[in-house]
């Protein structure tokens, strides 16, 4: 579904992505970790869109289509959905409104109907209970005076509402308490199918006991250092990301 | 001050003719008046950018014109006023062509007890009328040119009075149309305003006029809320695309009075909002709330001034500016805390949106504080759409003009939702819509 392929970016002049190669199948749930300034984020970024990063080279497809070629709104028509680490307040602005207009956007995209607001409401009352979120907050401005929790909640909302194809969590965990982290995870994981593929890009691995990968990728200065399976996340759980970072100089050195 | 009589040609013939021996509709108390405003004006002359409170704004394309009073272009159709009318039932309609009331354009419905609603050239020539007390006693033009000038030359307006106790839910709508013909056309409404003793009113003013041709407008409203009364006053600026309007809305409020004004500005192409209150009462509250949004070179200045003389009143200014091209917008946010003035609590707030790399605001507050118990803050913020909220709505599918727009909207919208009357607000809803889609640039749109 998605093949990327020698990426960098940077930004503010920085290059923070040095080459990402990474290929993710349909029903797969990969894991980005990796320390602080490794790139996770550029990357979560990158894949969504965000002109404030500048790609600088490498490809990026999904399903066969050019996905650097498009900007934001078009990755997510076709079906690219992130879930922000700091989802931004927009006041004046409710998120039911914001989500009627974004799926129709969508739907426009694939030649369907716009949703009247009955479908739209029956959509919003079912995949509230999703994550447990209090469905009087659609009504409020986006994410304004919301929880942190509220904020990550709202979040997988918003997935479930687009149904994407290609899920991007941005550290959707961090912060989280274990009652709101168990919401979160229990959402996602109820969004998991086989025509679907989730990437986590998490700093901790107790996301991980909740959310359970297929494939684990350690992100190390901009270039993905060691990849494996869901029990590489609890070696680096015990061994601290320096070991990949020692272990990936040494090859490099050693190469 | 040099204001040549040149200048002032135009002015001195129909000032004149107004003050003359024998003309009707110049009784000695208003005559006086006149002459007084006409001294002082001449004394004046036009402000500058030296005065400080003429600062960011200069009027030499006004100062310069000879502008004609009483020349009327085409008078407009019922449907193309009906653009400019609200759809809710109103109390009373006064249209007012090049600044005269027009019968054949207006409608007064039977009006409750206690409320006159009429043209205030009727009401200085009927006996009894209680205009005489009021007219000219606010709005002072001590130091406001603008002031003296449509002082100096009032004739016409509106007259509204509403009576002790009387309460009036449906709105008053003033409509005042510039026809703009080819000559350089001036009209001065001057309009007067009295809620007295625990009334309570609304009125809506919509200036507007043909598009095309310049035209200058110099409106003067003295607005008094006696003890207890409850006033909602709407100024909806829909100008021509090349007219000048200079307006002076002046309130004065007594002991526990409550006034909203709210200033909503689209057109004309050079415009200045004076808004001032004296709290000259206890417990008196009020609430300024503005909107601006312009385009093209479009320059507006707001200029604000809350005297509060007495103790324990309560003033809010919340202006916001949307400024695209290469607009200017001004405001100026004077309060003044007098020494009994204690427990004074005002707060102030104006913000900028800049759409363009061109568009400029200027945001000056003014704290004058004699008192010492009080609470006075004052804040400003210009500011571009906010790229990561940007990211957030298009992250989600939304196209990027329709992200720009609901971000717009969004600024805008708690002006707009202060907004009581309907289909004032759905109107100015639209109004903000078509000129975000009026300003979709090519390439832009996805």
């Amino acid at each position: 579904m998605l093949e990327v392929r020698n990426l960098h970016a940077r930004v503010e002049g920085q290059e923070i992505l040095k080459g990402i190669n990474l290929t993710v199948n349909a029903g797969e749930v990969h894991s980005i970790m990796g320390p602080n300034g490794s790139g996770k984020s550029t990357l979560a970024n990158v894949l969504a869109g965000n002109e404030a990063y500048e790609v600088t080279g490498g490809e990026v497809c999904m399903d066969g289509k050019d996905l650097l070629d498009m900007s934001a709104d078009v990755r997510a028509c076709e079906g690219v959905f992130l879930a922000f680490q700091y989802p931004v307040e927009i006041p004046g602005v409710t998120t039911s409104y914001f989500l009627k207009a974004a799926l129709n956007a969508r739907r426009k995209h694939r030649g369907q109907e716009e949703l009247d607001a009955m479908d739209f409401l029956k959509i919003v009352k079912e995949k509230a209970k999703l994550v447990d979120l209090d469905a009087r907050l659609l009504n409020r401005a986006i994410n304004e005076g919301f929880s942190g929790g509220e904020k990550k909640r709202n979040e997988i909302f918003q997935m479930a509402v687009l149904e994407p194809t290609l899920a991007i969590l941005d550290e959707t965990d961090s912060g989280l308490d274990i009652d709101a982290l168990k919401i979160v995870a229990g959402g996602v994981n109820k969004l998991r199918s086989k025509d679907r593929a989730v990437i986590v890009v998490t700093h901790y691995q107790r996301l991980l006991d909740y959310i359970v990968p297929d494939f684990v990728h350690v992100l190390v200065d901009g270039r993905i250092a060691k990849s494996g399976g869901k029990e590489l996340a609890l070696e680096l759980e015990n061994k601290g990301y320096s070991w990949v970072a020692d272990h990936s100089a040494e090859t490099a050195t050693s190469a | 001050m040099l204001a040549t009589t040149q200048e002032t040609n135009a002015y001195d013939t129909h000032h004149n003719a107004l003050t003359g021996d024998g003309v009707r509709g110049n009784p000695d108390w208003l005559c006086s008046i006149r002459k007084a405003a006409f001294a002082r004006f001449n004394e004046l002359g036009f402000p500058t950018t030296r005065h400080e409170e003429w600062q960011y704004t200069n009027v030499a394309p006004i100062a310069r014109e000879q502008f004609r009073i009483g020349v009327a272009g085409i008078v407009p159709t019922a449907d193309e006023l009906s653009t400019f009318s609200l759809e809710e039932d109103c109390a009373a309609r006064l249209v007012f062509i090049d600044g005269r009331f027009s019968t054949v354009h207006s409608a007064v419905a039977s009006l409750p007890d206690g409320v006159t609603v009429c043209s205030l050239a009727e009401a200085i020539v009927t006996d009894g009328s209680p205009v005489a007390s009021f007219l000219a006693k606010h709005a002072t033009y001590e130091d406001q040119a603008f002031t003296a000038l449509n002082t100096a030359l009032l004739e016409d307006g509106a007259f509204v009075h509403v009576r002790k106790g009387t309460v009036l839910e449906r709105p008053i709508h003033l409509l005042y149309w510039s026809t703009a013909p080819e000559e350089l056309a001036a009209s001065l409404p001057r309009n007067l305003i009295v809620a007295e003793e625990s009334s309570q009113l609304t009125v809506v003013e919509t200036y507007a006029g043909a598009n095309g041709s310049s035209y200058f407008t110099n409106t003067v409203t003295e607005l008094i809320a006696q003890d207890n009364a409850v006033v909602d006053h709407y100024k909806i600026n829909r100008e021509g695309d090349r007219a000048q309007h200079i307006g002076h809305l002046q309130v004065h409020q007594t002991r526990d009075s409550n006034v909203t004004a709210h200033a909503m500005t689209f057109g004309g192409s050079l415009v200045r909002n004076d808004i001032g209150t004296v709290l000259d009462g206890e417990g008196g509250e009020c609430t300024f709330n503005g909107l601006y949004m312009l385009k093209g070179s479009q320059h507006v200045d707001n200029h604000l001034l809350v005297d509060h003389a007495k103790p324990r009143c309560d003033s809010r200014e919340i202006f916001k500016g949307i400024l695209d091209d290469s607009s200017r917008g001004v405001f100026t946010g004077r309060i003044i805390v007098r020494k009994d003035a204690q427990k004074t609590d005002g707060k102030q707030t104006n913000q900028n949106l800049l759409l363009s790399d061109d568009a400029k605001a200027d945001s000056k507050p003014q704290l004058e504080i004699f008192a010492d118990d009080v609470k006075c803050t004052h804040g400003a913020t210009i500011g571009q759409v906010d790229s990561d909220a940007m990211f957030y709505l298009q992250s989600r599918g939304l196209c990027k003009e329709a992200a720009r727009n609901l971000l717009v909207y969004a600024f805008a919208s708690d002006c707009v939702s202060r907004v009581r009357i309907d289909s004032l607000r759905s109107q100015i809803e639209t109004l903000l819509f078509d000129r975000l889609l009026e300003g979709q640039r090519p390439g832009e749109a996805t």
